[in-house]
């Protein structure tokens, strides 16, 4: 398996590492306000794709994926997600995958007043 | 009398208490959260405050004790197969000659829960409320649930119903420039009024179709535009392309409404099957957003002009009252208690509100003023509230 060809050196490592760990979810402080029962706790959810993964954080706090999506499924305007260190592309239907262990990030934009 | 003003302002809700005959204001709720309309509901006390979050999205926030506490709704939702025709903005290059092409669609999102009506004493836990892109919502649970009117939704003058198919009719309905700051274009919801004497009997006002009447509890509706002249249109007297500012009707005379729009203030005693302009530039009664009308007296009504379009601010700088009270046959500006000097204020649409004898307003430069002797004299509750969108008495 090309998993076992990586075993050894850096990159088989960290792959390694986190073949069976699920994918965490970082967020904005701002939303610990609407849900403080998000914070100060590590927030996990399995692989899946970026719908997913908001869909079990659901789960935890009911109610938050309506903070970060509107009643489509598409991302609202404000807000932006990374999957580790690259952008969300697909806003619309959030289909982009998180894998095993990566980070969904949740920002929302700077703006002023 | 009222005891409570509520005002809904771009950092959250403040609530004012009458104590011994004192306004006092209480620490801002939801601080930080813009609060484009708040209102209590009399019929058993529950505060609500629409949030216009700049990232969350548009949510309701509801108390049911008095302010103590509130809980945030995300139950206001359109409907999956909800769709409107994309309006889009009118551009430098924008060719109206030109021919146009098959209109776009965009699945429907709520952008901004607009404004809050209540149903009648005969209706608890009836609730509407007006939404960009220009839905109508009813809950007859106190909030917990939501349902999209359909008729007016689908109504021919936005293109028929697009939950079937595409557009059958041609789409009349303008974008609100309140709605720019979502990134569309599209139209608003602002202005609910109940008939008191029959709960099926209503009218709303959007910007920018104009004013729709129900008489069947929201089953059919009609435009309802007649003797609103339309200055800037080709056709002044065109049945759609209206932008009313605010509407609204006297409780104890219904069929007595007002409006203010950017063409004047306008007045109708037959229930809005016509409309009578009522400006009087002259005296700077002419533009504005806001207006009030007594409870009991039909013809008299109040409003904050201010100087039209370019400006939208205190005319001459110096800020001024107007009430009528004689269906807008004249008017009459109060000044003592307001600055007459580089003032700048303008009053946002629900900006101004009436209880009794008493009047209030709140300006998007955070100031805040109260009348107790019908708009006459006036005081200040306060110089550097947040901008205020919404003044209501509770």
């Amino acid at each position: 398996m090309p998993g076992q060809q990586l075993s050894a050196g850096v990159f088989g490592s960290i792959w390694l590492s986190g073949l069976n760990a699920m994918p965490t979810v970082t967020m904005t402080r701002h939303l610990y306000r609407f849900f403080p029962a998000l914070e100060s706790r590590t927030i996990t959810a399995p692989a899946g794709s970026v719908a997913e993964v908001l869909r079990a954080v659901d789960e935890l706090a009911p109610g938050f994926s309506d903070y970060i999506v509107d009643e489509r499924g598409a991302l609202r305007r404000h807000v932006n997600l990374s999957i580790n260190d690259t952008i969300v592309i697909d806003r619309r239907n959030l289909s982009d995958r998180v894998p095993e262990g990566a980070t969904l990030f949740i920002f929302q934009a700077l703006s002023g007043g | 009398m009222s005891n409570m003003i509520l005002l809904g302002t771009r950092k959250g809700t403040v609530i004012f208490d009458r104590v011994d005959s004192t306004w006092r204001p209480r620490p801002i709720a939801h601080a930080g959260i813009p609060v484009c309309y708040a209102a209590r509901d009399a019929r058993d006390g529950t505060l609500w405050a629409s949030l216009d979050h700049g990232h969350w999205g548009p949510k309701l926030s509801r108390s049911r004790d008095g302010g103590v506490t509130w809980q945030d709704l995300s139950s206001l939702k359109y409907p999956d197969g909800a769709r409107h025709i994309v309006q889009m903005l009118p551009t430098p290059d924008f060719d109206p000659a030109a021919p146009t092409g098959q209109p776009a669609y965009k699945d429907a999102a709520v952008y901004k829960i607009w404004n809050l009506a209540f149903g009648s004493a005969g209706q608890p836990g009836r609730i509407y409320a007006g939404t960009i892109p220009g839905g109508l919502f009813v809950s007859d649970d106190g909030g917990d649930t939501w349902t999209l009117n359909r008729p007016l939704w689908n109504h021919a003058s936005r293109g028929g119903d697009l939950f079937a198919g595409g557009a059958t009719s041609e789409n009349q309905w303008g974008g609100t420039p309140a709605s720019i700051d979502y990134g569309v274009f599209e139209p608003g919801i602002h202005s609910i009024v109940i008939d008191p004497r029959d709960p099926l009997h209503m009218h709303i006002a959007v910007s920018s179709a104009g004013v729709l009447e129900s008489r069947d509890g929201g089953q059919t509706w009609g435009p309802r535009n007649r003797g609103v002249t339309n200055d800037y249109l080709p056709n002044p007297e065109a049945e759609w392309g209206h932008d009313p500012h605010f509407v609204t009707a006297c409780p104890a005379q219904p069929d007595h409404l007002w409006q203010q729009n950017h063409c004047g203030v306008f007045y109708s005693a037959d229930g809005a099957q016509t409309w009578t302009k009522v400006s009087q530039p002259e005296a700077g009664v002419h533009f504005g957003f806001p207006i009030a009308v007594d409870a009991r007296d039909g013809r008299t009504a109040w409003v904050v002009p201010a100087r039209a379009d370019m400006a939208r601010m205190a005319i001459d700088g110096g800020l001024f009252v107007a009430r009528t009270t004689d269906g807008g046959k004249s008017w009459q500006a109060f000044r003592a208690g307001l600055p007459q000097e580089n003032a700048y204020d303008i009053v946002l649409r629900h900006g101004l509100d009436v209880s009794g004898d008493c009047l209030c307003f709140g300006s998007t430069t955070g100031n805040v003023y109260l009348s107790e002797d019908r708009g006459e004299t006036w005081q200040c509750l306060g110089n550097n509230f947040p901008p205020v969108y919404s003044v209501r008495f509770g």
